[in-house]
């Protein structure tokens, strides 16, 4: 033992903010002027490594270089999308609270992200999403009334009563299956891209993940295996603040920032304003033209903001400050995009009025139809259904089962 | 017709499908450059190609999580895993990702890809390089688990299972790769020469997935066994002086039940033989079943010979190992209980 020996500590770290607590957001660090200047896609990675200490924003900040320039009409897409997709969400979250569906999870806050990758990426282009991003259907038109059936499981379910509600698969809109388990689906999105190089396709593969879920060996291993083999892929860390109620901290976030952890795959990383629709487009853009030039994966964190609980079965309250979402620093991307079509002479508050009541009756249609079909417990498609489609043929244990239960 | 071993002979498996299938690939530790630890991917990357034999990270789970990105794609990977002894840290992928995929979508991805494993004991490999690991498997619903006893058969089952729609587990029995097992571990090991099974064709044949084969005609008991244990079988057939019928299963999912059962309802007795531990074994499903379907055929108990309840042994391999000589002795006791 050395004499200057003193007792360890463990380190245990903790939000700057509890229920009771004054909101605080003073630990979100952004290094002033950093990383502002849009490179070259092609740039070398080792000419990068500012970028994931920065903050890349467009709406609001005079940063023409990483304005997408999209036309208004792509802007007010977007912004019919987010807000479609808010209307959705807190419908179905009602639903949820009437015992038509048994689980519900809302995106409340992180809406830009979903849908504005979904537009700038390609038909074709493959996302493998989290439980976050149904934005992206929304944003392509997938059915609205499809959606409902899923999450009410009923008759005309797509995923035959299979799936817990919002773990969508639908092919036809390059989103791939879901699954509860977080992160495994990281390296699928790998896989996927590397199969398109192979196959010398032109597609290219979205994975998403959460904050929390970079500490699962599934994040390294596909971030391993992106650099490994240059995947033309998209690596997106949503860093939403919390996972479930364990803040960014409990995932590293007090050492480095998400977009970091890029650095020591030899991967470009950026970090994103989450909530500016402009800023997402602009480095989901960036991202896809480096990986159609077959110059490999990006990593990039969307430092955004969860805004609802977790899930229908958590109450933010018992471990966050109750009005922690409204000192949000970035804002509200829905508002912020809105804000910016009405500066630009694109919009008005009178057309998003009455935007928001077309949207809403659009909704109600929908869930009225899927509602006659039936909700939770009222409706579900045949039982025969629970045998299929677990080999591609019936195995002799799914006949004799079937049979043992009368069909 | 040309005398393979079973490495041989899966190497030519994978060659008859690299040549034939633009789709399929093979990646995993070492197998690119150096054709693989045991060899089996030897010049494989030289005949077809980087891009189609290469190699891969020592990440377990990442070698699968990409292979069944890769299969959702469209392609065909054949992954290997380079013991099942580590195949663990890409559970979670196996169980949640590649058995589900299918039925979570309503069939709108799949994973068809084929995990290639050297498995089980006898050549002093310790807990780490012995294992036999099929159980846990086969009670994933939506894996298939394929287990070859000799070369033919390794090469025909190898090729049906990369062309299989479904993900499968394919493990190698590494005691039989370069010659049979006679079951005798003390005595010199004999190559594959003059075994009629060694008699592999060069191209494309397949071995269906889900059809056992009887091995030998008996009368007297059905004996239940896949891989090694075949080898052991015939040993402790010959030992024990009953006529028994020795069923290889070749897979355990999809499993021919019809065969078991047929055979079973002849005999009137059944003894499972499995290297793995018998706790929770694959043999307890395989008694069950025949419970079920035989059970007034049944003229002794069903007995099992398996691995004891431990972790694999270094030093005491051998004591481990269900043998001929265990294996004899259930079959006399089957015929001496009644």
């Amino acid at each position: 033992m050395t004499d200057n020996a003193v007792p360890l500590r463990l380190h245990i770290p903790q939000p700057v903010a509890r229920p009771g607590d004054a909101s605080r957001f003073d630990y979100l660090s952004f290094v002033p002027g950093a990383a502002v200047q849009r490179p070259e896609f092609d740039t070398p990675e080792p000419e990068l490594r500012e970028f994931p200490y920065g903050l890349i924003r467009v709406i609001g900040e005079d940063n023409a270089a990483w304005d997408p320039g999209l036309d208004p009409e792509m802007m007010r897409s977007g912004l019919r999308a987010m807000l479609q997709t808010r209307l959705f969400e807190d419908r179905m979250f009602r639903a949820h609270r009437q015992g038509k569906t048994s689980f519900f999870m809302k995106s409340t806050g992180e809406e830009a992200i979903g849908v504005a990758q979904s537009l700038a990426l390609a038909p074709g282009d493959m996302c493998f999403p989290t439980y976050r991003v149904q934005g992206w259907l929304i944003a392509r038109d997938y059915p609205l009334e499809d959606m409902i059936n899923q999450i009410y499981s009923n008759e005309k379910d797509p995923l035959k009563g299979r799936q817990l509600p919002i773990l969508y698969s639908a092919r036809d809109y390059g989103f791939y299956s879901l699954s509860g388990n977080v992160g495994s689906r990281f390296g699928h999105a790998v896989g996927w891209a590397m199969a398109s190089a192979y196959k010398g396709a032109c597609h290219i593969a979205l994975g998403y993940i959460g904050e929390g879920t970079t500490a699962e060996g599934d994040f390294h291993e596909a971030l391993t295996f992106a650099s490994v083999y240059r995947a033309p892929a998209i690596l997106v860390i949503t860093n939403n603040q919390w996972a479930i109620s364990s803040f960014a901290g409990i995932a590293g976030a007090e050492q480095t920032t998400f977009a970091a952890k890029a650095l020591a795959y030899g991967l470009p990383g950026l970090r994103v304003d989450g909530n500016d629709f402009l800023a997402v487009w602009a480095a989901t853009k960036w991202a896809a033209d480096r990986a159609r030039a077959n110059l490999g994966a990006t990593v990039i964190e969307f430092v955004t903001y969860r805004v609802a609980g977790h899930s229908t079965s958590d109450d933010p309250t018992k471990y966050r400050p109750a009005d922690e979402p409204s000192h949000w620093p970035l804002g509200d991307p829905i508002e912020r995009l809105k804000v910016h079509l009405i500066d630009v002479g694109e919009w008005s508050e009178e057309r998003h009025a009455q935007l928001e009541s077309e949207l809403t009756e659009t909704l109600r249609a929908a869930q009225r139809a899927a509602e006659a079909i039936g909700t939770l417990g009222k409706s579900k498609p045949s039982v025969a259904e629970m045998f299929e489609g677990v080999f591609k043929e019936l195995d002799w244990r799914a006949i004799e089962q079937r049979r043992e239960i009368g069909i | 017709m040309a005398t393979m071993t079973m490495i041989q002979a899966l190497n030519s498996a994978l060659d008859v499908k690299l040549g034939d299938d633009p789709d399929t690939l093979i990646f995993g530790q070492d197998v690119g450059y150096f054709g693989g630890v045991f060899r089996v991917t030897d010049g494989l990357q030289k005949k077809h190609g980087m891009q189609r034999c290469f190699d891969a990270p020592i990440s377990e789970g990442g070698i699968i999580a990409t292979a069944i990105g890769m299969g959702a794609y469209g392609l065909r990977p054949v992954p290997e895993i380079q013991f099942a002894d580590y195949i663990l840290p890409a559970f979670d992928q196996l169980v949640s990702e590649a058995a589900r995929l299918r039925y979570r979508s309503n069939g709108e991805f799949w994973a068809p890809i084929t995990v290639r494993s050297p498995y089980g004991g006898g050549i002093f490999g310790g807990q780490t390089h012995s294992q036999s690991p099929e159980a846990i498997f086969a009670h994933i619903t939506g894996l298939k688990t394929v287990i070859p006893s000799n070369p033919f058969d390794a090469k025909g089952l190898l090729i049906a299972a990369i062309e299989d729609d479904d993900p499968v587990i394919f493990l190698e029995p590494k005691r039989l790769y370069n010659g049979p097992f006679d079951g005798r571990h003390d005595q010199a090991l004999k190559t594959w020469a003059g075994d009629p099974t060694a008699e592999v064709p060069e191209g494309h044949y397949t071995v269906p997935l889900g059809k056992a084969a009887i091995v030998r005609q008996g009368s007297e008991a059905t004996i239940l066994a896949y891989g090694t244990m075949v080898h052991v079988a015939k040993a402790g057939i010959a030992d024990s002086g009953v006529d028994a019928e020795l069923i290889d299963l070749r897979s355990i999912v999809p499993l021919d039940v019809d065969t078991i059962v047929a055979s079973v309802t002849k005999t009137g007795r059944c003894v499972i033989l499995h290297e793995a531990s018998r706790f929770g074994g694959f043999g307890g499903e395989l008694a069950a079943l025949v419970q079920e379907r035989c059970f007034w055929a049944l003229k002794s108990p069903i007995e099992r010979v398996a691995g004891w309840d431990t972790p694999y042994p270094h030093a005491f391999e051998w004591d481990y190992f269900p043998g001929p000589g265990r294996l004899a002795k259930a079959l006399k006791r089957t015929m001496e209980n009644h």
